[in-house]
């Protein structure tokens, strides 16, 4: 109960920060379109008012979570309401998100454990390398190589959700396009997630293979396999209950990217147009929203760090 | 420290050789301007590398031995130049953006080691520290970096100072708990009991102690704020011109892919090569100062 009141608190301190940086920087929505000559300074000054621009920050701030409780916020740019429009691109994102974490650590754990148990062989020399390669190269950079090579060689689509022009086909028809459409974004989006938390596996592995107990356990005569998987796998999971909450940021800001180059019409694509239209409501509650979601996620490893590991009981 | 390392040796090479390039680069651009990144010849526009300047170009035009070592762009300006040029802004934001996570990273970090129980009203300075720490980890650090450089006008010192504010969070964490076991120690203790005041000891005892991971935590920052640059770059983000950055050749060049392909993979590549160098020689550090890590190779 106190750490959710705490991280209460921390969601209040975010908001708070977030709304700083927005408003303290300079550059105004009233200023994207400076060269419009329809613009005329009383609709400027109309605009500012409308929009609260020129009450001091902390009313601002009063009247952002005022409008974000009671789901009344509009959008800057075209008076959508912002929770739907952060909703309908979410769903978006979602499948995306899914597919990226689901390949994120469905692989990672295989490869890092193998080269984990096989230190210096070829395996583990050659994961190493890649891993190495995957982290360091400009993602975007990557992913145009491999869209050139996907699209002349496998013709796997790169562009967009679904395929146009195929809203008369069947469901099923329609369902695997949509799956089809999936796999090189989450794909490209999952390497990084893989190379890094691969290496993690691999290193937190090591440390417990050469535990007393695990010794004990293939000294006992146990199969390779059960000491493994029952004896050292179970206490190397520990601090990724903890990771699983602190790499929801980073699949959120990556998005920005992966969905600029795949033409993925959610989340990050949302946020980069607010940020070029200035559309202060959006991009702040998107920050919001996505520090809420990481709160989230610390909370569930909380939590789940206590059934995992018994020598902690939540407080 | 990494004599049996032969692939961090010869990466901590291509890092001594890339310092030489930036400086060299720095040198015969900007100071005495031997080879003109800017110069746009309009009549050489999408050379390949190594193809002789055509013979119609003014004298003051001509590039250095009258060839392109890297072919030229869209403009006709000379990829080698401006790659030459990048080379320097392209390190310097990733040192200085660097420094300035270290510097957030160690003050804050060595303040709640050391300081952790004074008591400010209600809470304690580590709990204030460590809380907002927490805070920081929240954002989405790529979209928060994407918001305030898109939200402040355009410069590359922004974009150091934005990339540092938003890094140093490992860094205090990191410092934060080696100095809760430094402060502990005899020798701390001594020089405590001697009367050492307490910033000497910060400082001469305890900093000295604790760089080591940080140092580990400088290299791969480095690597990391290259990548963030050239992601902002992509996005439209990034350094604007005149400045020239390995990000914002490789983000113009995408557009050339099919016509110009150098124009996009001599940039990649470069930064593949430095990022690559920089995170193998941070690991390898790290390998060398964890003794557990070590024994068992």
């Amino acid at each position: 109960m106190r750490s959710l009141l705490q991280r209460l608190l921390l969601l209040v301190i975010i908001s708070v920060i977030a709304h700083g940086v927005v408003h303290l920087a300079p550059g105004e929505p009233s200023e994207v379109d400076p060269s419009n000559p329809r613009m005329k300074p009383e609709d400027i000054a109309k605009i500012r008012a409308a929009f609260h621009l020129d009450d001091p920050w902390y009313q601002q701030y009063g009247y952002w979570m005022r409008d974000l409780m009671t789901g009344e916020l509009k959008s800057f740019k075209d008076s959508q309401p912002v929770l739907g429009k952060i909703y309908e691109r979410f769903l978006n994102s979602l499948p995306l998100f899914a597919c990226t974490v689901l390949i994120v650590w469905t692989l990672s754990f295989p490869i890092g454990i193998h080269a984990a148990i096989r230190r210096g062989a070829v395996f583990d020399r050659a994961t190493t390398i890649v891993a190495y390669a995957l982290i360091s190269i400009p993602g975007f950079f990557l992913s145009y190589l491999v869209i050139l090579w996907v699209v002349q060689a496998l013709g796997v689509p790169v562009i967009g959700m679904r395929t146009f022009g195929i809203e008369d086909a069947h469901p099923l028809f329609q369902g695997m396009d949509r799956i089809w459409h999936l796999v090189i974004p989450s794909l490209m989006s999952a390497l990084g997630g893989v190379a890094v938390l691969s290496r993690y596996v691999r290193s937190q592995m090591t440390e417990v293979i050469h535990q007393d107990y695990v010794r004990t356990a293939s000294a006992k005569g146990l199969d390779p396999d059960t000491v493994i998987y029952r004896h050292a796998l179970r206490n190397a999971l520990l601090p990724f209950v903890t990771m699983f909450g602190l790499l929801l940021p980073a699949l959120v800001g990556g998005s920005v990217i992966f969905e600029q180059i795949f033409a993925w019409p959610g989340l990050g694509r949302l946020a980069y147009d607010a940020i070029m239209s200035r559309d202060f409501p959006v991009i702040l509650t998107i920050n919001f929203f996505a520090a809420a979601l990481t709160l989230a996620g610390t909370f569930l490893s909380d939590v789940l760090y206590a059934v995992v590991d018994p020598r902690i009981r939540l407080k | 420290m990494f004599k049996t390392d032969r692939v961090a040796v010869a990466s901590l090479a291509v890092l001594l050789l890339l310092v030489v390039v930036a400086v060299a680069g720095k040198a015969l651009t900007e100071w005495t301007a031997v080879i003109d990144p800017a110069t746009v010849r309009l009549a050489d526009k999408f050379l390949p590398p190594l193809s002789a300047a055509s013979a119609s170009l003014p004298p003051s035009d001509a590039p250095v031995g009258g060839a392109y070592l890297l072919g030229t762009d869209e403009l006709g300006r000379d990829v080698f130049a401006r790659m030459l040029q990048g080379s320097s802004v392209s390190l310097s934001i990733g040192f200085v953006a660097v420094g300035i996570a270290t510097f957030i990273g160690i003050l804050l970090g060595g303040l709640s080691g050391f300081y952790g129980n004074v008591r400010l009203g209600f809470i304690t300075v580590d709990t204030l520290i460590m809380r907002f720490t927490d805070v920081m980890l929240c954002f989405p650090a790529f979209f928060l970096i994407l918001t305030a450089v898109a939200l402040l006008p355009p410069s590359i010192y922004n974009i150091m100072i934005i990339i540092g504010a938003t890094s140093w969070m490992g860094t205090a964490r990191f410092v934060r708990a080696e100095f809760l076991s430094l402060r502990e120690q005899d020798f701390v203790m001594a020089a405590k009991a001697l009367g050492v005041p307490d910033l000497r000891i910060i400082f001469r005892h305890m900093i000295p102690n604790a760089l080591a991971p940080v140092l580990v935590t400088v290299t791969i920052g480095v690597a990391d704020a290259i990548l963030t640059e050239s992601a902002l770059s992509f996005l439209g983000f990034g350094a604007q011109p005149p400045y020239a950055t390995w990000g914002n050749i490789l983000s113009d060049g995408k557009g050339f892919i099919f016509d110009a392909p150098w124009l996009f993979f001599i940039p990649g590549a470069a930064i593949f090569i430095v990022v690559l160098s920089f995170n193998l020689v941070g690991e390898s550090m790290r390998e060398a100062i964890n003794p557990r890590l070590r024994s068992r190779r």
